[in-house]
């Protein structure tokens, strides 16, 4: 069982990630982001259970919706809206755009849109890591899609076969696009399927932090330990439309009472009980200033961002090839 | 620099592989069959004994994978070399090498480096037919990011994978299998600047322009125009991405008479490419230029076909003919037969 500060700590890094996406939701109308933006509202529990137990120099890889991997592993705020703002003091001096968020000084080495497009690359990242022997581990953040491209099995297969430091999370939240899983995959577990590969696999309710953290913390005292990889299958669910800011549930792929359920168990609102108590006062000033500090972050962050700079296109042209051997 | 000493290229690409093993702590190696008894060719033999598993490391049949992770070695620091026995095969990465590797130094804003070395070999002879031979680097050429080399002679393969090893960028080098057997003496040291072009031989009257295998042919018919009094200027096209024809532009500027011949296929391939970039430099033609490269057909196994489907030195020198006025009772006939055809131009294979 979790103690009261790490979920304090757990706490605050889903308030974060989702007032985050909250306010880009709320500006991407104005038309100042133009870049294919997939919001992750709903599915803040697990980056923040993984993150908390991480190291600095811990390297964590990402696909499209990435906007929490990257905000709890530490990735820079400003660097975050002035990257979908197209500036050059944006995380990927604006070339990158939502879909490509890097902050190495963060350990938040890479995003990639194509699915399964980083998983190999964080493996091979975790040769170095286990070559090194610093302990450091590789994380690998995947969808439920992902589990359906060969190069995802090829890359398990490698890790296993030469029992690499790195932790796959899997975060399946039931779409891809407007297809539910069961259209798209067999009625079998993903953690089974995954095991097969010859590394530790556990399955686990994606909206339980509890159970999230103790998990993780498992499966990363075993990776840190020298004994492979890991997985893990975490079962979530992605409140908006697939990319951009809205709600969906007017095209019917799924219901609005699915979401409800969701909804009714959501980490943060669940969290938020527990700890905040109407009866202490202590508790409800606690929650206070999480919020107000993180407001006034983003607040700080967004104003921060907006010193528009645009990298000239004869700069980007000198970054197709690296300029230094 | 050593003492010049005679290899062939298969030797040459090995020795280039010690050196960088030997240099390079961070260096490795990948590949389906590289830690194999035969050695990839012979390229990588004996390198596991010498440089243990953890440095030369046989892979699964995972070329997609492995594209990836050797993107995750070189983003670590790591200086990875990955073999494709056959470049049919790197086409099962082509995701990777196109979406991640091409652009990873730039998508991140010049933040992460992708220095690693892709090397794809041309298959050619024995039957290799449609899924073993194909020569595709006018497609890796036509994605910015990646670099992409060809070479034809022993030195030059040597110097273009220590510069591949040392540079930030990623790099594919496109081995032709029958440059393996091309000898020529070599000088071992420390990465060099890769030529965009060489002056393989001098002359006034048509610039035979060449890649890979094709500038071995390329001097056979320059042998055979000079039978004719025709002077042929050869040159070798090394970097085929980023590509700089200003050698190709000042050889046109003096004989006005090109003919291109490149190792793959004829029709959006690299000729085209040197042939409008000529164009569009304003450079004065006193002869419609002439492309030599493979025909619009997936390559024929059966040996008798592989004859009239690569073109050779005769044809090569033909097109000068034309280029140079002269009329279809001129040209030279090919007198070697489908099988000879078949195995590497025996007349031209060095020492140089």
């Amino acid at each position: 069982m979790t103690d009261s500060r790490t979920l304090w700590t757990l706490l605050k890094s889903m308030v974060r990630i989702r007032l985050v996406e909250e306010v880009l939701a709320k500006m991407y109308p104005t038309g100042r982001i133009r870049t294919p933006m997939h919001l992750c509202v709903g599915q803040e529990a697990v980056p923040a259970a993984v993150s908390s137990l991480l190291l600095p120099g811990d390297a964590v890889f990402s696909g499209h919706r990435s906007h929490g991997h990257y905000l709890a592993k530490g990735g820079n705020l400003t660097a975050l809206f002035a990257e979908l703002f197209g500036y050059a003091h944006g995380c990927s001096l604006g070339l990158g755009g939502s879909q490509h968020l890097c902050d190495p000084m963060a350990g938040f080495i890479a995003s990639a849109p194509i699915l399964a497009g980083t998983v190999p690359v964080a493996v091979g990242y975790s040769w170095k890591q286990k070559l090194d022997g610093n302990n450091y581990i590789s994380v690998a953040y995947i969808g439920d899609a992902v589990i359906e491209e060969g190069i995802f099995h090829e890359s398990v297969s490698f890790a296993a076969l030469h029992n690499l430091p790195i932790l796959f999370v899997c975060e399946n939240n039931l779409y891809s696009v407007h297809a539910h899983i069961g259209v798209r995959q067999p009625p079998r577990s993903i953690a089974s399927l995954v095991a097969a590969h010859g590394l530790s696999s556990e399955f686990v309710d994606g909206y339980d932090i509890d159970t999230v953290y103790d998990t993780v913390a498992g499966a990363i005292s075993e990776i840190r330990s020298g004994k492979g990889p890991y997985f893990i299958e975490a079962t979530t669910y992605r409140m908006l439309e697939h990319v951009g800011p809205s709600a969906d549930w007017h095209l019917g792929y799924r219901s609005e009472n699915e979401g409800a359920e969701w909804s009714a168990r959501d980490p943060i609102t669940k969290l938020q009980a527990r700890l905040v108590s109407p009866d202490s006062s202590h508790s409800r000033n606690l929650w206070e200033a999480l919020l107000a500090e993180v407001r006034e972050e983003i607040e700080n962050s967004v104003r921060a961002a907006e010193t528009a700079h645009v990298l000239s296109i004869e700069d980007a042209m000198n970054l197709v090839y690296p300029r230094t051997s | 620099m050593s003492n010049p000493q005679e290899v062939t290229g298969g030797a040459a690409i090995r020795e280039a592989q010690i050196d960088i093993l030997n240099e390079v702590d961070s260096a490795v190696i990948l590949g389906l069959n590289a830690a194999s008894p035969l050695g990839i060719f012979g390229t990588v033999a004996g390198l596991v004994g010498r440089f243990g598993a953890h440095r030369v490391i046989e892979t699964p049949a995972s070329e997609a994978a492995l594209t990836g992770i050797a993107l995750g070695m070189a983003t670590a620091g790591m200086r990875p070399i990955l073999i494709h026995q056959r470049f049919d095969f790197s086409l099962l990465g082509i995701d990777q090498l196109v979406n991640q590797v091409a652009k990873w130094h730039f998508m991140y804003g010049g933040k992460l480096r992708a220095p690693l070395t892709i090397r794809v070999i041309v298959g050619r002879g024995w039957g290799q037919g449609p899924q073993h031979s194909q020569a595709l680097h006018a497609w890796l050429a036509h994605v910015p990011g990646l670099r992409v080399i060809m070479s034809s002679l022993p030195q030059d393969s040597y110097d273009a994978l220590r510069f591949a090893s040392a540079n930030d960028a990623p790099t594919v080098f496109v081995e032709h299998r029958w440059m393996h057997f091309v000898r020529g003496t070599i000088e071992k040291g420390p990465a060099r600047e890769p030529r965009n072009s060489v002056v393989r031989r001098s002359g006034a009257d048509v610039t035979l322009v060449g890649t890979s295998y094709m500038v071995i042919e390329c001097i056979a018919a320059a042998k055979l125009l000079e039978t004719r009094g025709i002077q042929a200027e050869v040159i070798d096209l090394m970097t085929i991405s980023p590509l700089d024809v200003t050698e190709v532009i000042s050889s046109i500027a003096k004989t006005g008479r090109l003919v291109m011949a490149d190792i793959g296929w004829k029709s959006f391939g690299i000729g085209a490419e040197v042939v409008i970039r000529v164009v569009e430099a304003g450079v004065a033609f006193r002869a419609a230029p002439i492309r030599i490269g493979l025909p619009e057909m997936p390559t024929p196994t059966a040996v008798q076909l592989a004859g009239d489907y690569y073109p050779t030195c005769t044809d090569i020198a033909n097109a000068g003919l034309t280029a140079c006025g002269y009329d279809e009772s001129s040209r030279f006939i090919e007198v070697r037969d489908a099988i000879e055809l078949d195995s590497p131009n025996k007349e031209f294979l060095g020492p140089y």
